[in-house]
């Protein structure tokens, strides 16, 4: 059902034209962009990218267990659910800017929130 | 069933193997991570002769893609390929100096005689080995049908190695250089597309080569060069790149000095400040960023945050080391 979702948003163009518009939203946010910083900045996008094929149910699949070691860095920096949800805001402005349904984009969102308690290391 | 040839040893790859689980499988080491053909740390190069899968290059700049450089964990070969990781490309090369003239207080020009480096691209660096264990990273100044390859040498205040190129190195001298690498160059194609180019300091050396060969290449897009130093006696090359300008009405020369005022010709500022003043908008541009790291980085950012494509971002790989 998920890849379902990946192809209704158009696939991997999709997530080429998301990306941009995500990534850039969130490097302005200072909410969270003090969370990109001191990073490669072609890694990040690649990592961007790799996070946006997973929100759209597309076929990178991340285990929980690799959301937890990816992040545990950031949880020690102060990463909480404030920054979770301002991330998923960015998300959702930037689907809402590329004209995707709102539906579509609700599906997105709950896919996101699956992730919540793994990136947190909660 | 193809053959992968790597390092003079052979290893099978099945139907459907892809390269990374063909030669992790026969054990070599090879970096990885996501195996979905995104995080790209599993790069890997193949011979100029090799039949790369198009789907193994998705996602690689181009101008990794036009040095064969493909994405080992989606590389499913149709044919045998010889391949290898990209740190083992890094053979030696005699050079002969030819030349050495200053081009200003702190910056000298050093050129090389290479017979053995046919071909590279402006704008990529090299490796300049003292000894055998002791090397730094040179831009290359020079395009490929100059005689011989340019570096620009900057004396860092305890650089063992530019100072000694600026104490002792003397025309005539041998040493070794290693092949050039890097992926910051012009590539040909949408000869339209506007280039902003910007450098600090002898970060100036690669973008002299990017530009030469646009320029050589009949690049008829804007060109924007920005370089930018403390004071005016760090910039050099003045009177060259104003030439150019005059002979070339697409290209525009801007230097940028941050701790003095405005003089004639020459604006107050850090260069990729006066830049993105003057371009706030550089969708649909190529960026081209080279010198101090910090600069390229917050340049980098910047540039992306301009709607610059990531792709058409390019910029130095290597930081120099002060000691």
């Amino acid at each position: 059902m998920a890849n379902e979702l990946f192809h209704k948003l158009g696939g991997e163009a999709a997530v080429n034209a998301a990306v941009d518009v995500f990534y850039r939203r969130v490097l302005s946010d200072d909410r969270i962009s003090d969370f990109f910083e001191d990073v490669d900045m072609e890694r990040q996008a690649a990592k961007q990218k790799a996070f946006l094929t997973m929100a759209f149910g597309g076929p990178v699949n991340y285990s929980g267990a690799d959301m937890r070691k990816g992040h545990a860095h950031l949880v020690a920096r102060g990463l909480n659910d404030s920054h979770f949800d301002a991330v998923v805001e960015n998300l959702v402005a930037s689907l809402q800017e590329l004209n995707v349904p709102a539906e579509l984009i609700a599906e997105v969102g709950a896919v996101c929130e699956t992730t919540r308690n793994d990136v947190l290391n909660k | 069933m193809t053959q992968l040839h790597l390092n003079e040893a052979t290893y099978q790859c099945e139907a459907g193997e892809s390269v990374l689980d063909a030669l992790t499988r026969q054990g070599v080491a090879v970096p990885s991570s996501c195996r979905s053909g995104v995080c790209q740390t599993c790069m890997m190069q193949a011979a100029a002769d090799a039949n790369v899968p198009r789907a193994a290059q998705n996602g690689l700049k181009s101008t990794l893609q036009a040095q064969n450089y493909f994405l080992a964990c989606v590389c499913h070969p149709t044919e045998d390929m010889t391949v290898s990781l990209p740190d083992s490309s890094d053979r030696l090369l005699p050079a002969t100096v030819t030349a050495i003239r200053p081009l200003n207080d702190e910056i000298l020009c050093v050129g090389l005689d290479c017979p053995s480096l046919q071909d590279y691209r402006a704008g990529q660096f090299i490796n300049l080995y003292r000894d055998a264990g002791f090397s730094r990273s040179y831009s290359l100044a020079s395009v490929p049908t100059d005689s011989y390859l340019r570096l620009h040498v900057r004396r860092l205040p305890d650089g063992r190695m530019s100072n000694w190129i600026h104490d002792q190195l003397k025309i005539g001298d041998s040493l070794h250089i290693s092949a050039p690498v890097g992926s910051c160059f012009y590539l040909p194609g949408a000869a339209e597309q506007p280039l902003l180019l910007i450098g600090t300091g002898s970060g100036l050396a690669p973008l002299m080569g990017i530009l030469r060969d646009a320029l050589n290449r009949e690049h008829s897009g804007e060109i924007h060069l920005y370089h930018g130093s403390r004071d005016r006696a760090g910039l050099y090359l003045v009177d060259e790149l104003r030439e150019l300008a005059e002979h070339h009405p697409n290209f525009h020369y801007t230097p940028c000095v941050s701790s003095e005022p405005a003089t004639s010709g020459c604006k107050s500022g850090r260069a990729v400040d006066v830049a993105l003043a003057e371009h706030p908008d550089l969708a649909g541009w190529r960026v081209y960023l080279c010198g101090n790291p910090d600069m390229v980085k917050s340049a980098r950012k910047k540039a992306y945050l301009a709607k610059a494509a990531m792709n058409d971002i390019y910029a130095d790989a290597f930081v120099a080391v002060a000691s």
